[in-house]
């Protein structure tokens, strides 16, 4: 394992793209939130939820990153050179899944931490944000884990579809589409329905501080969601990889 | 055949002999019509009458069409032919229901919300929706004269005590006000096309719902609208014309009927002598999103389209650098800039192919399965359920072209494609289901290639009615067309830099 390890390390290291990513990890994630927390004017509803706003873009990136670390090996073909060198492909994968969660727990939590940042100086009661309170813990600390899932999910769906441009495509549907439909049904048992379902709605739960005895999930249960969608995914993937021709 | 359109016929045939592409458009297409009919067919409402439940009466329906609320208190009489009412109208008063303090205890406090009306006014008939024109005085945005629900012009004096007037000569109706009963000023006039002889004319008074909005743990908005009523007194009523003397008569027009078969939140007058105090609730106002579903709330599968039409168009140029097509389609026409131009088009009128079929199958067909499951669906015009289904293709077509030149620009699928879907799907996503104040969520979808969706509002915007005129309500800070203008200028631009980027690279 440790040489699967190596191997991906030398080839994520090596591409020019990965630390442009998870630097835009970072940016897109703190500076969307800092724009949020800027434009609000009151103070919110769930303080800790708006300070934690740019999740919803940074995720995106995390995304791209995620695709690229497989789809891009297809791309070029480097997939066969992989799969000689290595032959055990759920090692392969394993390895992959394991630098990046590595890796967006890392970018993950200094994205974190620059939106809190920025929510205790621009938000409206944002003052109160202090990481040793239970639930604003929480919510920090999930939106991380939410990241890293979002990443492992990514990484899943791009072994299945290989392509990259329709990896993408199924990843940000599953994400957004999803998140959009729950709002946009009007039956009020649907709605519910789809929050639950909705990898985005249901994760983004453990973001939540007030009102939690209306949301159809509790934070820890929402990221469960996610987090059985991103196993799903990576188990799809994975089977997927080792039966079929490169 | 001239050099452009073999070149759009090449890309056309490199398009359809790709299986996957073809089966994804039509994949989009028949998502898009089957989550809208789908939705459509899972929508049913019904009214409850005393202990049965019975189909909801249609909303009323202004002269001009438009959904309208008609619910107000009208003291009347007849009028034949020309004619004037004036009246004085000496104070205005209110209540207003504010959320309850304590649970259970209702909490009324006195006060007028902005836009209670009291004032004269002549109308056909006594039907809800019936064509009318008012003088009257508003809580807070001054005298104003008002005709058939949509026209609204200000006059001078701020608040009651005002005096009022009202002269109908044939279809035309002139408003007037005045401080002292002597010199007159105009307000404005109205022209009531078709407006018969015989009208009533009298005193009203209405008062529209207090909206309070909070936001829910969803994520979206609640809006609760609370009872409000409002009584003005008038004094020094005269009227003129033929029928002048008939009896008054009073109406409390769009009452709402309780479930006991009893008028809800009655309005009411009282005459003493020749001073009439008349109490009002309710409005007269065309509907927005409240008055019933939207024709644009089908097309919710567009957004499925929208993502297969990124993937589909990105696809259409990186898979050529992929397998390296690329050098031999460029070998084969050396003037790069033409040949993406031929692909914009390909992808372009594939795409609103997709959409017009789609949406034009959604949008008719999900209108008449909610009408026929009971639902208030507000009236549009034909030529406005035009312009959503080719304004929503050429949305997909737009947004096909700029994703498009995000892959040559770019190169990179999984780039492209999530910079497309980014930029286009991501500010709707802020700007009508986040966290993010109104404001900054207009101006989301005045800059960015969301703008686009403003093509699909059917609602409009009018002043004189308080709304809660947000996007996720469907209200676009941009015009139909500026909004899409907004979203081509993006996939031109868009388009412009990959031609030079493509010139002055190597493929």
């Amino acid at each position: 394992m440790s040489r699967h390890l190596r191997a991906e390390w030398t080839k994520l290291r090596t591409t020019p793209g990965t630390g442009w990513l998870l630097l835009a990890v970072v940016v897109l994630t703190a500076g969307v939130s800092a724009a949020v927390a800027a434009a609000v004017t009151n103070q919110p509803f769930d303080v800790p939820r708006t300070a934690l706003a740019g999740v919803v873009a940074g995720q995106a990136v995390v995304a791209v990153l995620a695709v690229l670390m497989i789809s891009g090996e297809y791309g070029t073909g480097m997939i066969r050179t992989t799969l000689t060198a290595m032959p055990r492909r759920g090692g392969v994968l394993a390895a992959k899944a394991a630098l990046l969660t590595g890796l967006t727990l890392a970018a993950g939590t200094v994205a974190v931490l620059g939106s809190v940042a920025a929510g205790r100086l621009l938000l409206p009661g944002g003052q109160a944000l202090s990481l040793t309170g239970g639930p604003v813990l929480r919510a920090a600390a999930g939106s991380v884990l939410y990241l890293v899932l979002v990443g492992l999910l990514s990484l899943g769906v791009a072994a299945a579809v290989r392509d990259q441009a329709a990896a993408a495509g199924v990843v940000l549907g599953l994400l957004y589409l999803l998140a959009l439909m729950t709002f946009l049904i009007q039956d009020a048992d649907w709605q519910r329905f789809f929050y639950r379902l909705s990898p985005m709605n249901a994760g983004l739960t453990v973001q939540a501080t007030a009102g939690l005895q209306a949301l159809p999930l509790s934070p820890w249960a929402g990221l469960g969601v996610l987090a059985a969608w991103a196993a799903a995914a990576l188990t799809a993937g994975g089977l997927l990889l080792k039966h079929r021709d490169a | 055949m001239s050099g452009f359109g073999r070149l759009v016929r090449a890309e056309w045939t490199k398009f359809r002999t790709v299986r996957g592409w073809v089966l994804g458009l039509v994949a989009a297409a028949a998502l898009t019509a089957g989550l809208g009919l789908q939705t459509a067919a899972g929508s049913h409402s019904s009214c409850g009458a005393g202990t049965v439940e019975v189909a909801c009466p249609s909303a009323p329906v202004g002269p001009g069409g438009e959904a309208v609320t008609d619910a107000f208190s009208f003291v009347h009489q007849r009028l034949d032919g020309d004619g004037a009412i004036t009246a004085r109208v000496a104070s205005v008063t209110g209540r207003i229901r504010k959320p309850d303090v304590r649970p259970g205890v209702t909490n009324l406090v006195s006060g007028v919300v902005p836009w209670a009306k009291a004032g004269v006014m002549v109308k056909d008939g006594t039907k809800e929706g019936a064509a009318y024109a008012a003088v009257m005085v508003t809580g807070a945005h001054g005298v104003r004269m008002q005709h058939n629900f949509t026209g609204d012009t200000g006059g001078t004096t701020a608040s009651a005590p005002a005096w009022l007037r009202l002269v109908r000569s044939g279809d035309k109706l002139i408003g007037y006000e005045s401080a002292d009963g002597r010199t007159w000023a105009e307000v404005g006039t109205a022209t009531l096309a078709g407006l018969p002889d015989s009208v009533r004319i009298g005193l009203f008074v209405a008062s529209p719902g207090d909206l309070t909005f909070s936001q829910d743990a969803l994520g979206g908005v609640v809006s609760a609208q609370r009872f409000t009523e409002a009584t003005a007194v008038f004094e020094e009523i005269s009227v003129l014309g033929a029928a002048a003397g008939d009896a008054w008569r009073y109406d409390d027009i769009g009452v709402t009927m309780g479930p006991d078969g009893k008028p809800h939140h009655p309005g009411g007058h009282v005459r003493r002598g020749d001073t009439f105090t008349v109490t009002g609730v309710g409005d007269i106002a065309p509907v927005g999103d409240e008055g019933g579903m939207r024709i644009e709330q089908t097309l919710t599968g567009l957004f499925t389209a929208l993502i297969v039409v990124v993937v589909v168009a990105v696809m259409f140029i990186t898979a050529e650098y992929r397998r390296g097509l690329i050098r031999t389609t460029l070998t084969a026409s050396p003037r790069r800039g033409r040949v993406l131009a031929a692909k914009a088009v390909v992808a372009g009128a594939v795409t609103f192919v997709t959409g017009l079929v789609a949406a034009g199958i959604t949008v008719p067909l999900g209108r008449r399965i909610l009408e026929a499951n009971g639902n208030r669906v507000l009236p549009v015009s034909t030529l406005t359920e035009m312009r959503v289904v080719a304004g929503s293709a050429a949305l997909l077509a737009l947004t096909a072209v700029l994703a498009l030149a995000l892959g040559a620009l770019l190169r990179r699928g999984v780039v492209a494609v999530t910079v497309a879907v980014a930029v286009t799907v991501l500010p709707y996503f802020l700007a009508t289901v986040s966290v993010l104040p109104l404001e900054p969520a207009r101006w989301l979808l005045r800059l960015t290639p969301s703008a686009g969706f403003a093509i699909q509002q059917t609602l409009v915007e009018y002043p004189q009615v308080a709304a809660h005129y947000t996007p996720v309500l469907g209200y676009y800070p941009l015009p139909p067309w500026g909004g899409l203008a907004v979203s081509a200028a993006y996939a031109a631009l868009a388009l412009g830099l990959a031609v030079v980027k493509l010139r002055g690279r190597d493929a």
